[in-house]
């Protein structure tokens, strides 16, 4: 269908200072063709037009991979597709008449900045206080010249496929970071070029994780259902097997 | 080396020390309950012969009663503090919650209602402890050695509908509480596994579910039966 009209109830907040609220909006000849993204730039032009101000969201490479794009649309995060950012989502999943509630991912460690796009430097702060490698300068090693089994190449690649959206986090009942967090520990845990800071890496993230003010985890694994890479909590658990090993065994 | 204080109230030390004092009181459940099938018979003795054996391991029993205490408390205060740790890290909470499709979430009411079955559960034990061990002392008489008639007294206070409602409502709601805990506290250890995860997953189920059959059919047995 070409001609949809859609309920839309926007979370709107004019500045980090300011107290948002959730606004109406009828937006009329929506085309099942669109994105979702495509949609809300059809919502802003007829914004803009009424002389309006238009909802800011984040948005980037529009393919899914940049992580950039954000929103909870109906209490999901990235709405209802599995294994799909916002972006991928599309607006045949929606029918004539249907109410979509849009809002901002919530957590105290994610400040509003306006509207729909949160500050999400604290996934920042959590990668540098352990999420990188050392590495040699000079020649390009080899390739294949380090072998590394099948297996644990794999796992690391399921961990390493992260965008560091926050969907995770926008998702958990308790605002955790345990995903992300857990999906870079264990990335680079399964890996040898990881090895060298393995042990301080793993007591850092999780200690910058607890600093930023997210919460604990409590295995909802609703992280894993929304997250658009599908990463499996089993990461989760391997954090936690790496920080007691980092705290618990070594003198780290 | 990290100070051991800051490894156990970090985010994952937190969790580690409640999985283990959880699974600690599964198995503690698990002992109550197959001991207290003895109370479906009519006969005092072996039920009464059960808790005097109990007491007669007397300093053993009394450091394992404080052991239970200790992680008991510890349970209920970490799990306190991840629940308004959950308020303080989201703080504007949304105004619509969904779930996830597909069958990866594991969010279910179980474990969206992890703290508030715990406190019912909580204030049971509290309630349960005052009724049952600081309760009325009924003498029995086996081989000629007085002790603790226990049978009588659970026969007595099950015969309050009020009393059996409250304990079968709250045990049945500490059904939902293990059926998210079991599995929940293997993957707070770390024990995530494609072999092992399926299993301890039903089996946590079928735990939740015999503890829970099990605790409920004896208030419900002797009530329609022992008026």
């Amino acid at each position: 269908m070409d001609n949809m009209t859609l309920n839309l109830k926007v979370w709107r907040q004019k500045d980090a200072s300011s107290s948002g609220k959730m606004v109406d909006y009828k937006l009329d000849a929506v085309s099942q063709h669109m994105s979702f993204l495509e949609m809300l730039d059809v919502l802003n032009e007829k914004l803009i037009k009424d002389g309006e101000d238009p909802v800011e969201f984040d948005n980037d490479c529009r393919e899914g991979i940049c992580g950039t794009c954000s929103l909870v649309i109906n209490g999901v995060a990235h709405g209802p597709w599995n294994g799909t950012a916002t972006c991928q989502l599309h607006m045949r999943e929606y029918k004539h008449g249907d109410t979509i509630a849009i809002e901002p991912w919530r957590a105290a460690a994610f400040p509003i900045i306006k509207d729909l796009v949160v500050d999400r430097s604290a996934m920042d702060r959590i990668m540098q206080a352990g999420g990188y490698v050392s590495m040699n300068a000079g020649g390009a090693p080899d390739a294949n010249g380090l072998p590394i089994a099948k297996h644990f190449a794999e796992d690391a690649m399921d961990a390493a496929s992260c965008i560091g959206c926050g969907a995770c986090i926008a998702s958990c009942p308790n605002a955790s970071a345990s995903l992300f967090t857990a999906a870079k520990i264990s990335q680079l845990a399964l890996l040898p070029q990881g090895a060298p800071e393995r042990q301080r890496r793993a007591l850092a993230m999780v200690e910058q994780m607890d600093a930023e003010g997210f919460g604990d985890c409590s295995n909802h694994a609703e992280c894993e259902a929304t997250c658009p890479k599908e990463i499996s909590i089993s990461h989760i658990a391997r954090m936690k097997r790496e920080y007691f090993k980092a705290a618990l065994i070594s003198k780290v | 080396m990290q100070p051991l204080f800051k490894v156990v109230w970090s985010s994952v030390g937190k969790k580690f020390i409640m999985a283990l004092s959880g699974l600690a009181m599964v198995v503690f459940l698990v002992e109550h309950v197959v001991g207290n099938l003895l109370l479906y018979s009519t006969d005092p003795d072996p039920y009464n012969k059960y808790g005097h054996f109990l007491v007669s391991l007397g300093s053993v029993l009394i450091v394992v009663e404080y052991i239970f205490v200790a992680i008991l408390l510890f349970h209920a205060y970490s799990g306190i503090t991840i629940a308004l740790g959950s308020n303080k890290a989201r703080p504007i909470g949304y105004y619509k919650v969904g779930n996830a499709s597909g069958d990866a979430s594991r969010k279910t009411f179980s474990s969206k209602t992890m703290i508030w079955t715990g406190i019912l559960t909580f204030v049971f034990i509290v309630i349960h402890l005052k009724t049952f061990k600081f309760g009325a002392y009924y003498a029995s008489h086996v081989g000629g050695e007085e002790i603790r008639d226990l049978h009588t007294l659970v026969w007595e206070v099950f015969r309050s509908p009020a009393y059996v409602l409250f304990y079968v409502i709250t045990i049945f709601l500490l059904g939902f509480h293990l059926r998210h805990g079991f599995w929940s506290a293997f993957q707070s250890l770390g024990v995530n596994h494609p072999r092992y995860s399926p299993f301890i997953y039903c089996l946590g189920i079928l735990i939740a579910i015999a503890v829970a059959a099990g605790f409920i059919g004896i208030p419900v047995w002797i009530y329609f039966t022992g008026a």
